[in-house]
C-alpha cells in the first residue's frame, strides 16, 4: 500500500472541507462544549450555584462530563465520512478516482484518514482545554491537579476506535445511500449504543473503571476489525460502479 | 454484452457506436479495468484485463473519462489536475508543468483559480479531458466526450480530440453521434451487446449500404433511364428532371455512368452524393441485428 496516495485522498478531501465549512463547525461544535461549556458549568457548581458541589462530587461530574468525548468520537465523524464518500457519489466523482492506479485499500485508507483526522484533533484539543479549564476550576477545592488521569487516558486511548468504528459503518451506510444527510442521520444512530454505555455507567450497570474501560477497548478493537472487513468488501471498484446506489 | 472481438492500432481513434444499453459504458469500464469480465480476453498494450498487477499498469497508461465528468465542484480547475496528478504519482514540478500546458491548451487557464462548479458544460468537459491527459496517458477511453454539449463546446472537443489523434495518441470514443464519428473516427464498430460491424466509416457505407447519387439533368426521358439500367443500376427515385441510383464505389463508377448518360443525349447540369450516411448503415445494421 502506497501511502502517499491514501494521503493524497485524503489531503483532497481536506481541501473541500476548507470550502464547506458547516462540516467543519460540525465536528469541532461538541468538543468546544465538552472542553469549555463543561467546565464553565462545574465552575458554576462550585461557586455560584445555591448549594455548591463537594470535592468528591466535583470528581464524579468531571468523570462523568469526560465520558461525552468518547460520544464525540463516535458521533462526530458521520458528518465527515458521509459527506466524503456520498457527496464523491452525488458528485460523481468515484468513476475517474477509481480508473486511476490507486488500489481499493489506498483509497479507502484515505476515506478513513479524511474521516478521522479532524474529529480526532477536535477531540484531543477538547479534551487539552477541558482538562486545562478544570484543572484550573478546581484546584483549589481538591488541592492537587485532578488531570491528567489514567481515566480520561483510558477514554482518550478509546476515542480513535470509537471513530474509527463510525467512518467503516458510515463507508457500509454510504453504499446503500445516496445522499448526504440520509448516511449522516444514519450514521448518528451509533450515537445510540455509546448513549446506552454512558447510562450504564451512571447507573452503575457498567461503571467506567479503569479496567472496564479497557474491557471496552478491546470489544472496540474486535468490532473495528470486522467492521474493516465488511467495508472493504464493500469497498471494491466493481461493487462500488454495479451495486452502490 | 457478448461476441465482441475487435482490435484497435496504435494511434488510431476508434469509434464505438451503438443505441443506448447496447453496452458501450460497459465495455469501456471493462478496457479501463473498472469492472471484469466475465469470460474472454482484453489486452491493452501487452497487459491483460483481470490480472490485477497488469490492471495497475493499465490504469496507468491509459486515461479515462466518463460519461459523467466527476469534477470535484467546490476545487478549483488547478486543484482538479493537480490532486489528479498526484493519484498519478507526478512530481510537483511534472504537475505545475502539465497543468499550466493542458489549461492553456484549453483555453482555461485564465480561470485555473476558479471553482469547477461555476463552470459551463462545455468547460466542465475540456477540464475533464485535460484531468484524463494528466499523466500523459498512450490510450484515452472517452465515453460520450460531447453528449449534451452546444455545438460551439462538441465542435471545440471535438478539435481537441483531431489534436490529441495528430499526437498519435489511441482513442477509444464512445459515441451515438455518428456524425461526430464520421468526422474524428479512423474506423468505427457498431455494437447492440454484440458487434454488428467494424471498419471505417467509409468501408461501412460502401461495403453495407453503398452509396447513393444523385444525377440532375435539363431532362430525364426514357432514353436515359434505359442507358442507366445497361449498365446494371435501378433508378430508385426520378424526377423530371434528376433520378438516384445507388453505386458501390462513385469514384470508379460515376465517369461511365455519367459517358453512358451523354451518349444517350442527356444534358448533365450536376452530381452529387446524397444520403447513404454512417447514419443510413448504423440504422439498417441496429434495426436488422
Amino acid at each position: 500500500m502506497n501511502l502517499q496516495n491514501s494521503w493524497a485522498v485524503a489531503a483532497k478531501d481536506f481541501r473541500i472541507f476548507r470550502k464547506k465549512p458547516t462540516v467543519i463547525y460540525a465536528s469541532i461544535a461538541l468538543p468546544v462544549i465538552i472542553g469549555i461549556v463543561f467546565p464553565l458549568i462545574l465552575n458554576y457548581s462550585l461557586h455560584k450555584a445555591a448549594h455548591p458541589v463537594g470535592a468528591t462530587e466535583a470528581e464524579t461530574l468531571m468523570d462523568s462530563f469526560s465520558i461525552f468525548f468518547l460520544v464525540g468520537a463516535a458521533i462526530i465523524p458521520t458528518a465527515i465520512a458521509s459527506y466524503s464518500l456520498v457527496g464523491e457519489k452525488v458528485q460523481k466523482s468515484l468513476e475517474p478516482l477509481l480508473a486511476t492506479p490507486m488500489t481499493d485499500g489506498e483509497i479507502l485508507f484515505g476515506k478513513i484518514i479524511s474521516g478521522l483526522l479532524i474529529p480526532l484533533v477536535a477531540i484531543y484539543a477538547g479534551s487539552v482545554m477541558f482538562m486545562g479549564l478544570m484543572d484550573n476550576f478546581t484546584h483549589s477545592l481538591l488541592g492537587f491537579y485532578y488531570y491528567p488521569n489514567s481515566y480520561i487516558g483510558v477514554i482518550l486511548l478509546c476515542a480513535p476506535l470509537a471513530s474509527l468504528l463510525s467512518v467503516e459503518l458510515n463507508v457500509i451506510i454510504s453504499s446503500r445511500l445516496s445522499d448526504v444527510r440520509s448516511a449522516q442521520q444514519l450514521g448518528g444512530l451509533l450515537l445510540l449504543p455509546f448513549i446506552g454505555l454512558y447510562l450504564a455507567s451512571e447507573t452503575g450497570i457498567f461503571p467506567f473503571t479503569n479496567s472496564n474501560l479497557l474491557i471496552l477497548a478491546g470489544a472496540l478493537v474486535v468490532i473495528n476489525v470486522l467492521l474493516f472487513v465488511a467495508a472493504r468488501a464493500t469497498f471494491q471498484r466493481e461493487e462500488i460502479l454495479t451495486s452502490w446506489r | 454484452m457478448d461476441n465482441v472481438s475487435l482490435n484497435v492500432e496504435e494511434g488510431e481513434v476508434f469509434g464505438f457506436l451503438g443505441p443506448n444499453g447496447a453496452g458501450k459504458t460497459t465495455t469501456i469500464r471493462m478496457l479501463a479495468c473498472l469492472i471484469s469480465k466475465t469470460s474472454g480476453k482484453a489486452t491493452i498494450g501487452n497487459y491483460d484485463t483481470g490480472k490485477s498487477l497488469d490492471e495497475q499498469k493499465i490504469r496507468r497508461m491509459i486515461g479515462f473519462l466518463p460519461e459523467n465528468v466527476g469534477l470535484y465542484d467546490e476545487l478549483s480547475a488547478y486543484d482538479n489536475l493537480d490532486f489528479y496528478g498526484r493519484y498519478y504519482g507526478l512530481s510537483q514540478q511534472k504537475r505545475k508543468e502539465q497543468i499550466e500546458y493542458f489549461l492553456k491548451l484549453l483555453g482555461l487557464w485564465d480561470k485555473r483559480d476558479v471553482a469547477a462548479g461555476t463552470f459551463s458544460k462545455g468547460m466542465k468537459q475540456k477540464l475533464a479531458l485535460g484531468r484524463a491527459l494528466i499523466h500523459d496517458p498512450e490510450v484515452l477511453f472517452l465515453d460520450e466526450p460531447t453528449a449534451n454539449l452546444d455545438p460551439e463546446a462538441s465542435k471545440t472537443i471535438r478539435n481537441f480530440i483531431l489534436q490529441l489523434k495528430s499526437e498519435k495518441k489511441t482513442i477509444f470514443l464512445n459515441t451515438h453521434l455518428l456524425d461526430e464519428a464520421e468526422k474524428i473516427c479512423d474506423r468505427v464498430a457498431i455494437l447492440k451487446t454484440k458487434l454488428v460491424a467494424t471498419g471505417s466509416p467509409e468501408e461501412l457505407r460502401s461495403s453495407l449500404a453503398g452509396r447513393r447519387i444523385q444525377v440532375r439533368l435539363q431532362s430525364v426521358d426514357d432514353s436515359i433511364v434505359k442507358a442507366v439500367n445497361k449498365l446494371g443500376y435501378q433508378i430508385a427515385e426520378k424526377t423530371v428532371n434528376s433520378f438516384v441510383i445507388m453505386v458501390k464505389d462513385p469514384e470508379k463508377e460515376n465517369p461511365v455512368i455519367l459517358q453512358e448518360i451523354q451518349n444517350a443525349g442527356g444534358r448533365l447540369q450536376f452530381v452529387t452524393e446524397v444520403g447513404s450516411s454512417l447514419e443510413d448503415v448504423y440504422l439498417k445494421l441496429v434495426k436488422e441485428s
